[in-house]
């Protein structure tokens, strides 16, 4: 493609701006990923089903790997990268690490913002409510039991 | 302190969850190209020409390739060559003469950007003359190609089903599934020329054995590759076999001059990564009336798709060789033939060969109490291999070492599990709601699983001058854990806390040899290695100690990195940092540093095994099956980390319930798939599991490893097909008629109606 198609945008991730010249084409995901240098943003299908690669857009998860970079100038985006705070973890951080809540590692970011966002929302969800919306993404490795029993340990501390 | 058997908390976990992990996809390089590969969209045809000049013409594109630009590079060599003579199945890394499955490599274009290369990949035209395609090769007789037939045997089966007083006889199948790790594949390959070094990242599980295929294939010295690993989302068999695209990327930094870096797409990662399971089997039984069974004859057929991979015929070899299970049959016979198809390659599953074999012969015994009258808990417990038997010999062999399972008290872990399950009273219970109309069912399935496949692993232990001890192990991380374990055993033999403890692994130029992380032998070999390598190093401090402290070495202790004479832990003392500061090259007679390797070999493996039960509820009007309980019995030996051996377990667990209830590469019959995304391959998510109930037992450690351990990372997925098969079977009273995995909503709807 030619410099020609590209379109400079303007992206706030975490609080800062990056200023990005991107084809209208170009996945709000590969933007984070390549142009803003923000790995933790992981791709597990591209097609929108095992949310790896979720993120909070205006506070709202949402699948990077369905947006375009395009799309998102003027939201206030948020990557697993501003979840902790220096060195201290954040409450869901914490709570997966407690509760053994990852093996690979690979969808972990995706749950961590799924939940992180949620919970900022909806400080006391019921049983089936989390389940419902930890359905949302795909983990392969924990069998998923570890996951909510983080996800209820974060809320708990996020309430607290 | 004893880190071993407590549920430390893993020390890998930081980066993975700030977001700072170092993933295939997450590695670039300057000046790098990328990597796209063209693949064949029909199942089978001879290729004719292939048209690549309007790609060459795009800005940006830098080269495109096809079979003439590889003809020097030989196929992908087996990784684990059982039979002789196999090597015209191979695969190469791209197509020659034929296609031979929707998505096998025809051409790489390597650009400058990824989105051009995948535009560029689309202006390649490959010709190709379509031939019909065989997508059953068993149904489809003399027209499917038959690689080679893998038989064991043992007993006189004349004997057993001469006047046998009853016959069971089923067909049986389990359908085609694969790991599908949530990370795709996906590598970065450079030729760094200050070193001379063609180095790779994005290696997973086998590093070592990769490194030495590309070295051959290349034509390159051992010494001139050199493999990286780095986060690894997932392994389950598939992850980290040497693949075309591994080859092709290393191929290209090569000539020409650029980083090349590839990473694979979903549903490139569903046509083209390592399928697997997909057999079917006739078996037999002779049987007494009284639930005996005198001997068993299995016929069966693999599906392996369009060439033998790494793995050659491995699946169906532990497929005849762990089928008999937890049992006693006098006379057995099994023979898998390994059929070619035009579908995805197949290569190992967590469990290869023992998720088929178990569901066979788990559902089998089900049959077999329903033929004879009794209760199949019964039957089970009549035909246990029993204690005072062990170390059982079989009289076969498993990938090459004799099959004698080591140690184990399976009547007992019946009982065990029979208590927990309060089995009169569920049953009793099952039984109320089944005749107030619900369809609900218990069924169970027992496993033997093998595990710490040898022949060798090794670990080297260093302390340095400040005290921080770093671990360096020829096996891999593919997200199991392995770094906490294998801290955890060093902290506890070499007397240090765990945070001084750091674990690399996977690199190939930190250890001459590496077996890898497969076959759950984790554990087993290196945690071995490690507890040797700890020894070691630990001998040696106290003989430097023993010389400062003016004592005997067998006086001495070493608590949280400090050596002192035993009990006086107030009295004089001198640190592994002080001992490994006298220990520089000039200040000492012996070999200089606080440093040891440690080797451990084994020529037989282990065998832990299990039990798993499900409740299962089914609706009948939709064919939908909720798994209400799942419980997990399983013996290991003793768990370093307990917490860990129960994630495996309910990880697996969830993996099982995926290839029991939903998960199925179905094909069409132009071999086109069907299962191509996730909306088509349907994978468990929180909604479909159940809380996984684990059972877990240290009672019969093997005799075989120091540590007394049996592998854990795959039985929690052995007998969930089994069991899940089972309950179906019960809840719809049809104890015959459940014969095919997965149990899709279609088939239990057939089911269900059949019944009616």
């Amino acid at each position: 493609m030619s410099e020609r198609t590209k379109v400079e945008v303007t992206l706030a991730v975490n609080g800062r701006p990056y200023r990005v010249r991107v084809e209208p084409r170009r996945t709000l995901a590969d933007t984070l990923r390549d142009d803003c240098g923000l790995t933790g943003t992981h791709l597990g299908c591209e097609h929108g089903v095992c949310g790896a690669c979720t993120i909070l857009a205006d506070g709202q998860p949402v699948r990077a790997c369905l947006m375009f970079a395009v799309q998102c100038e003027g939201m206030d985006l948020r990557t697993v990268e501003d979840l902790a705070d220096g060195d201290r973890l954040h409450p869901i951080q914490q709570a997966f690490w407690d509760n053994h809540g990852l093996q690979c590692g690979f969808c972990t970011p995706g749950f961590l913002m799924l939940a992180a966002g949620y919970l900022e929302q909806n400080p006391d969800p019921g049983e089936d409510e989390l389940r419902a919306v930890l359905s949302s993404n795909l983990c392969r490795c924990t069998g998923y039991q570890n996951i909510l029993k983080s996800v209820r340990q974060a809320a708990e501390v996020m309430r607290a | 302190m004893s880190y071993v058997g407590s549920s430390v908390k893993r020390i890998e976990d930081r980066p993975l969850l700030t977001g700072k992990a170092r993933f295939a996809a997450d590695l670039c390089l300057p000046d790098q190209l990328h990597m796209r590969v063209v693949r064949s969209p029909v199942a089978h045809g001879r290729l004719l020409d292939v048209d690549t000049s309007e790609a060459l013409a795009m800005d940006g594109v830098e080269a495109v390739w096809t079979r003439e630009d590889v003809r020097d590079v030989p196929p992908i060599d087996f990784r684990m060559p059982w039979v002789e003579g196999l090597e015209r199945f191979r695969q190469p890394i791209l197509a020659g003469d034929h296609v031979r499955y929707v998505g096998e490599p025809v051409a790489i274009v390597l650009a400058e950007d990824l989105y051009l290369a995948e535009d560029a990949a689309e202006l390649v035209f490959a010709g190709i003359d379509e031939l019909d395609p065989v997508v059953d090769p068993v149904a489809a007789g003399p027209g499917a190609i038959e690689t080679t037939v893998v038989e064991k045997a043992y007993g006189d089966l004349e004997e057993a089903f001469g006047d046998a007083p009853v016959v069971v006889e089923m067909e049986l199948a389990v359908g085609r599934h694969s790991g599908v790790p949530m990370e795709t594949r996906g590598a970065l390959a450079h030729y760094d020329a200050t070193r001379s070094v063609l180095e790779m990242f994005g290696a997973a599980k086998v590093p070592h054995h990769n490194r030495a295929a590309i070295a051959s294939m290349l034509g390159l010295p051992l010494g001139a590759v050199v493999l990286r690993e780095g986060h690894v989302g997932g392994g389950f068999g598939i992850r980290g076999e040497l693949y075309p695209e591994d080859v092709l990327v290393c191929l290209a930094a090569l000539r020409l001059g650029r980083p090349i870096r590839w990473v694979e797409d979903r549903r490139e990662h569903m046509l083209a990564a390592n399928h697997s399971r997909d057999q079917v089997h006739r078996i037999r039984a002779a049987v007494e009336p009284d639930g005996w069974i005198r001997g068993v004859i299995d016929e069966f057929w693999v599906d392996q798709g369009a060439y033998l991979r790494t793995h050659q015929v491995t699946v169906t070899e532990l497929t005849t060789s762990m089928l008999p299970g937890p049992y006693a049959w006098p006379a057995y016979r099994s023979r898998g033939h390994v059929m070619l198809s035009n579908k995805t390659p197949c290569g190992t599953y967590r469990a290869p060969g023992r998720y088929e074999s178990t569901f066979v012969r788990e559902r089998l015994i089900d049959v077999i109490a329903h033929r004879v009258g009794l209760d199949s808990a019964e039957v089970r417990r009549r035909n246990l291999v029993l204690p005072e038997r062990m170390p059982f010999k079989r009289g076969i062999t498993a990938l090459g070492t004799e099959l004698t399972y080591d140690s184990g008290d399976y009547p007992g872990l019946l009982d065990r599990t029979l208590e927990y399950l309060d089995y009169e009273r569920l049953t009793a219970d099952l039984s109320r709601r089944r005749s107030d109309g619900e369809s609900v069912g218990l069924g169970m399935g027992f496993f033997v699983e093998k595990s710490g496949l040898g022949p060798f692993d090794g670990v080297k232990v260093t302390v340095d001058e400040a005290g921080h001890v770093l671990v360096i192990t020829g096996v891999a991380s593919i997200g199991q854990g392995v770094e906490t374990v294998l801290a955890q055993v060093c902290a506890d033999t070499l007397g240090v806390g765990i945070e001084s403890v750091r674990v690399r692994h996977g690199q190939t130029d930190d250890l001459a040899y590496g077996m890898g992380a497969f076959a759950s032998r984790v554990t087993v070999m290196s945690g071995s290695a490690t507890l040797i390598a700890a020894r070691r190093v630990r001998r040696k401090a106290l003989e430097v100690a023993a010389a400062v402290l003016e004592a005997d070495p067998g006086d001495l202790t070493i608590d949280r990195g400090r050596v002192f004479v035993r009990g006086s832990a107030g009295g004089p003392a001198i640190t592994l940092a002080e001992v490994a500061q006298r220990l520089r090259p000039g200040l000492t007679g012996g070999d200089p540093g606080l440093t040891a390797e440690g080797w451990f070999t084994a020529d037989h493996m282990v065998y832990p095994y299990g039990i798993h039960a499900a409740v299962v509820r089914v609706d009948p009007d939709s064919g939908l099956v909720e798994v209400e309980r799942l419980v997990v019995c399983y013996e290991v030996g003793k768990a370093v980390n307990p917490e860990l051996v129960n994630g495996q377990i309910a990880g697996g667990a969830a993996q099982g319930i995926g290839g029991a209830l939903l998960e199925d590469f179905a094909y069409d019959e132009s071999g086109q798939p069907l299962a191509a995304t996730f909306m088509d391959y349907l994978m468990p998510t929180i909604a479909e599991m159940p809380e996984v109930e684990v059972l877990l037992l240290e009672e019969a450690p093997s005799p075989l490893n120091p540590l007394g351990v049996k592998g854990a990372g795959e039985g929690g997925i052995t007998a969930v097909g089994a069991a899940i098969a089972n309950a179906v079977a019960d809840a719809l009273g049809c104890p015959q008629e459940v014969t095919r995995l997965p149990l899709d909503p279609e088939r239990v709807r057939r089911l269900a109606a059949d019944r009616a």
